[in-house]
Formats: C-alpha cells, sequence, structure tokens
C-alpha cells in the first residue's frame, strides 16, 4: 500500500553530512550554556550526543529541533543554512523531535496520537467543505507504519493509556519516524522507563536508522549508547570534547571524557567496548 | 499480537464494549429514573409530561453543550446561566424599546459571543485558570444584567423572539422549535467534536495539553475558539429561553449554571478533561429535567430535588477518579 505520509524524499547516501552545526553558541545571562559547539550528523547513522550535567547537549539539542535560537554559529540541512525560528519550522524541514516525558494523549487511541496534528480528512468535498476526518484511512495507515516498524502494539483503536510505558513512548518514536523526511531527534527516550521496554525503543532506533533516517540520541544511559550509537559525540563544558565510536572507546573512557578526567582529542587506546 | 487477532478479539466482546461505552452509565441512569417514576405516578409517563420534560431542559441542555466543550478541555464555565441572562434582557430590552426585532436578537447573540470570547482570550492568552476567569466574568456580567434591567423585566410579545416556544403536534406529542434547535445544535457539535480534527485537538488538549502543544496543536487559537463558540452557543440558550418563558427576568436561571455543569458530569465527561461524550452530557440534562419533575410529580418537597441532584453529582465525580485511578 502506497500511503502519502510516508513519502520520504530520496535520502542522501550513507556518510554523508545531512545535519551540521558550526560554532553554536548560547548564553543565559552569565552562563554560556554552548560555547561555539559543533556537531556532525551522517546519513544513516545513529549520533548519540552524551555529557555531563550542564554540558551543553540539552541546549545543543534545543538549537537543533528549533526550540532555542542560537547567539552566535549557524545550522546546515543538506549543506544550506537554515534558521529555526520554532519548532514548527524545524519541522516543516523534515525534522522530528522525540521528549523523553511521554508526549501522548492517553485517552485517545494510537492511530488519533499517531496523526495527532496532521489529521487526514476524506478526499473531496466531505474533506474540504465539511472537514470529515478519513478514520479508516489514519488507522489503516497507522497500522501499515506500525508494521513497517516492526513495532507491536494492541488493536491500533485502543486507548493509549492502556499500553505499558514501553509501548507509550513507541508511539511517540513511531509518530516522529513516520513524518520525519530527514532526520529524527530523540531526547532521553528510555529516561521514564524499565529495562525490557527500553529494549523495545532501542529496536525502534535500530529499525528507523535502517529504514534510513539518521537518528540523533541523548542519553544519559550509557549502556543503552553503547547498544544503538554508531558514533558518539562527547560534550564537555558547552563544547563538542571528542567524537568517538563505540569500538574505539569503553563506557569508562567516554566517562572519563565526560568528566574531563582524559582528553577527547588523544586517541585512547581501546581495549573492547 | 496481530492485528486480525486483535480485531476478533474486539468484536467477540460486544457486551463488554457496551459497557464500556461512556454514555452506557448514565443511559442505565436515565432509564431506571425513567421507570421509577413511571410506575410511582400515573402522569409521568404521559406524552404531555414527556413533552414537558424535554421542553423543560432545552435551556439548560444548550448551555450544557458550551460547558461540555470548555470540561473537555480540561476548563469550566461559571458564568454560562449569567451570559445567558444578559442575552435576555438585551433582547427583551431593545424589543420592547421598539428596535427591529432581528437586530436585537442578532445584538443579544454578539454580546453573548463577546463575553465567550473574552473568557478565551484571558484564558489561552494570559493563561489565567478557567475557574477564575469565569467566575470573574459572571460578577461583571450580572453587574451588567442589573444595569441593562434597572430593576425591571421586559415581556416579551414578538414573535421571533418567543419563536423557540411555539410548538407543533407530532401525533399527541407536542414539539417546540426549541427543542429542535437544541437537537440541531447537539448534532452539530457532535459532529465537531468526533469527526474533524478540531474535535481531536479539543479532546488533546483537555488529556496533554504539553503533548498537545508538541504536535504542533495551535492550542491558544483552539481554546479561543472553544470559548467563542460556547459564547454564541449561550446566546441561542438565551433565545430559547425567551421561548420558554417569555418574560426577560434578570433574576431568572439561578440555577442553570450549576445544573449544565452537573449534566455534564453526570452524563460521563471527565472534569479533568480530555475525556467525555456530548450525547453523555444531553442524557446527563434528561437526567435532571426527569429527577425535578418527577419528584415534583410525586408530592415530595421541591428541596428534595435539589439534594437528590447533589448526591448525584458527587457520585459521578467520584466514579470518574475512581476510574481513573484504577487505570493508573
Amino acid at each position: 500500500m502506497t500511503t502519502d505520509v510516508s513519502t520520504k524524499v530520496t535520502l542522501p547516501p550513507k556518510g554523508t553530512v545531512v545535519l551540521e552545526a558550526r560554532g553554536v553558541t548560547k548564553r543565559y545571562g552569565h552562563v554560556t550554556a554552548l560555547d561555539h559547539a559543533d556537531l556532525d550528523l551522517k546519513a544513516g547513522e545513529v549520533l548519540a550526543v552524551v555529557g555531563d550535567n550542564g554540558a551543553g547537549k540539552s541546549t545543543l539539542i534545543k538549537v537543533l529541533c528549533g526550540a532555542v535560537v542560537p547567539d552566535e554559529g549557524e545550522v546546515l540541512l543538506d549543506g544550506k543554512p537554515v534558521h529555526f525560528r520554532s519548532p514548527l519550522d524545524a519541522r516543516k524541514l523534515g525534522i522530528e523531535t522525540v521528549y523523553q516525558d511521554l508526549a501522548v494523549a492517553p485517552a485517545l487511541d494510537i492511530a488519533t496520537n499517531l496523526f495527532l496534528g496532521r489529521e487526514l480528512r476524506h478526499q473531496g468535498p466531505l474533506g474540504t467543505w465539511f472537514r470529515l476526518l478519513d478514520k479508516n484511512r489514519m488507522r489503516r495507515e497507522a497500522q501499515h507504519e506500525m508494521d513497517e516498524l516492526k513495532f507491536h502494539l494492541p488493536a491500533i483503536d485502543s486507548a493509549v493509556e492502556k499500553l505499558s510505558g514501553g509501548q507509550r513512548q513507541g508511539v511517540a518514536v513511531a509518530r516522529a519516524a513516520i513524518f520525519a523526511r530527514r532526520l529524527v531527534i530523540m531526547d532521553e527516550p528510555t529516561a521514564a522507563l524499565g529495562v525490557r521496554e527500553s529494549g523495545q525503543v532501542l529496536n525502534l532506533i535500530r529499525t528507523i536508522r535502517d529504514r534510513g533516517l539518521p537518528v540523533i540520541l541523548i542519553s544519559h544511559d550509557m549502556p543503552h549508547v553503547f547498544e544503538v550509537a554508531d558514533r558518539i559525540q562527547i560534550m564537555r563544558l558547552g563544547r563538542r570534547a571528542a567524537v568517538t565510536t563505540p569500538q574505539k572507546h569503553t563506557m569508562s573512557q567516554v566517562v572519563a571524557i565526560m568528566t574531563g578526567a582524559a582528553r577527547g582529542d588523544e586517541p585512547v587506546e581501546a581495549n573492547g567496548g | 499480537m496481530s492485528s486480525s487477532l486483535a480485531a476478533t478479539k474486539r468484536s467477540t466482546n460486544v457486551l463488554g464494549r457496551l459497557i464500556a461505552t461512556p454514555t452506557f452509565g448514565p443511559l442505565i441512569v436515565l432509564i431506571v429514573f425513567c421507570a421509577v417514576f413511571s410506575l410511582a405516578t400515573k402522569t409521568f409517563f404521559a406524552t404531555g409530561n414527556l413533552s414537558l420534560v424535554v421542553q423543560q431542559s432545552v435551556i439548560v441542555g444548550t448551555l450544557a453543550i458550551g460547558q461540555t466543550m470548555i470540561i473537555l478541555t480540561a476548563g469550566i464555565d461559571l458564568a454560562n446561566g449569567g451570559i445567558a441572562v444578559l442575552g435576555t434582557i438585551l433582547a427583551g430590552r431593545l424589543v420592547v424599546e421598539q428596535q427591529n426585532p432581528v437586530l436585537s436578537l442578532l445584538f443579544a447573540l454578539l454580546i453573548c459571543t463577546s463575553f465567550g470570547l473574552t473568557a478565551g482570550l484571558l484564558v489561552s492568552r494570559l493563561m489565567l485558570p478557567p475557574f477564575i476567569v469565569t467566575l470573574g466574568l459572571l460578577g461583571i456580567v450580572t453587574a451588567i444584567t442589573r444595569l441593562v434591567a434597572q430593576g425591571g423585566a421586559f415581556p416579551v410579545t414578538d414573535d421571533l423572539l418567543s419563536w423557540t416556544g411555539n410548538a407543533f403536534a407530532v401525533g399527541d406529542t407536542s414539539i417546540t422549535y426549541g427543542m429542535i434547535v437544541m437537537f440541531v445544535l447537539y448534532v452539530l457539535v457532535w459532529y465537531l467534536l468526533t469527526q474533524t480534527a478540531w474535535g481531536r485537538h479539543v479532546y488533546a488538549i483537555g488529556n496533554n495539553r504539553e503533548a498537545a502543544r508538541l504536535v504542533g496543536i495551535p492550542v491558544q487559537a483552539r481554546l479561543l475558539s472553544v470559548y467563542t463558540f460556547a459564547g454564541l452557543l449561550y446566546g441561542i440558550g438565551a433565545w430559547l429561553a425567551l421561548g420558554r418563558i417569555p418574560n426577560a427576568d434578570p433574576n431568572a436561571l439561578q440555577s442553570a449554571n450549576l445544573d449544565s455543569i452537573t449534566a455534564v458530569v453526570i452524563g460521563g465527561t471527565s472534569l479533568f478533561g480530555g475525556r467525555g461524550s456530548l450525547w453523555g452530557t444531553l442524557i446527563g440534562t434528561l437526567i435532571v429535567a426527569v429527577l425535578r419533575n418527577g419528584l415534583t410529580l410525586t408530592g415530595i418537597d421541591p428541596l428534595w430535588q435539589d439534594l437528590v441532584t447533589g448526591i448525584l453529582v458527587i457520585s459521578a465525580v467520584a466514579l470518574d477518579q475512581f476510574s481513573r485511578k484504577k487505570q493508573r
């Protein structure tokens, strides 16, 4: 079945830079949250952004998803500078964000939640004049997308509050995956979840990457980062301290760079990741 | 679990789904009350009396439509009775002073709508609690009503203003145009709430306002539209009130506001917002009307009506609270 919601633009070949941040700076009064921070997201990868509290990862992500306008520096999408004034601007260019606090409407059903704010109307006069929703089409497409993402849920018309926490976050992640054209940003998507439920969400992240959408994953949870990330960007004092991979560095080495105990620009000898 | 399995699971349990329907409980309560009063009195089940019950419920029933929309967004309206009374006084006085009835009615509708708009602006732009906004508006509207009425009431002799009270007969049953207006409004708002994106947004805002904002729903604009539309409905409620009792009295409709909240709550809509149904509100309105009518017919002191209504409201809210706790 072809769906008009999942018509993706042709994705660039693996390895080309999709999203770039250059020298992004953001100050709040005397506090410099971001101090000339950089970021590169390549096509087909999961890039994890880690850092201690106050290292600037949240602010950097807010700049990338349009929630914060930087004082200096620029953001480039496919090599072209973009200026986001609000999350809506970023979304219009195909950047979807998943927030840590399960951003769903609990009493509404799964299909409604997936299409919330982007409802499909009937074609023809019923839709244009009477604004009639095409509930069947939304249910069908929601089911189709969930099958594509290999994410198993109860009936697509059951209320989200009947789902487990992991399934609810799955709905939020799936919504981003369905509508994102360029990339998906996930801000601590597993923070509120248990071990098994986190596993479901991590699987979903891998599926999204394998379908071609690059993912930026912000997380505190090192095991999760090492489980799904292709590359890891380590933030420290408002800057990019290092970029590594789960193969090059161990968790404790990454934590050492995060806390300033080791320097990121010196290659640390890898001993299994 | 595959979708086909889930689908079969759904279809086999028709009874379960019926009971899970939010209007099921209120409907049972309505049927039980009707049965009890039919057995207790000879007069309740007469067609003339049933028609009267519905006529008595058109004003509260219409105010309750606006109340339902507002409560679905996790708000509340304490001014709807006051706004409707102002509408009756404005239209009544203008017509008594020989103004054009059509323009007088339109003016009253416009003023009622603009009070809804005001409430909407204060709630959506200034983020003030709806409880406080509408409580304040109630005071303002009541004062304006007294200023306009100047201690008097205005008898309605105009055909247009009293048109909603005109009746025609279908068999033995007398049907007023007011009933039809109310029913059309229910169908219209039911359609908006359940069949359009606007309605989905209203539910989503009441459910999880932050999530609604994050998915890109224009929360402020939706809230503004809900309160403004509710204001228009209160204006229509004023017109229905003039048809029901053709005398614009500043002291009328004292209990209408609380009755509209009662109807919404008994009808199964959650005071916490985001869940409920408009048909439940219509059933809730009829429950209150049947109760008042039936208790009057059985000859019980009217003060018991308020007592029983009070118990019903508290039970309905307790049930809602309890069912929410169970889901957590």
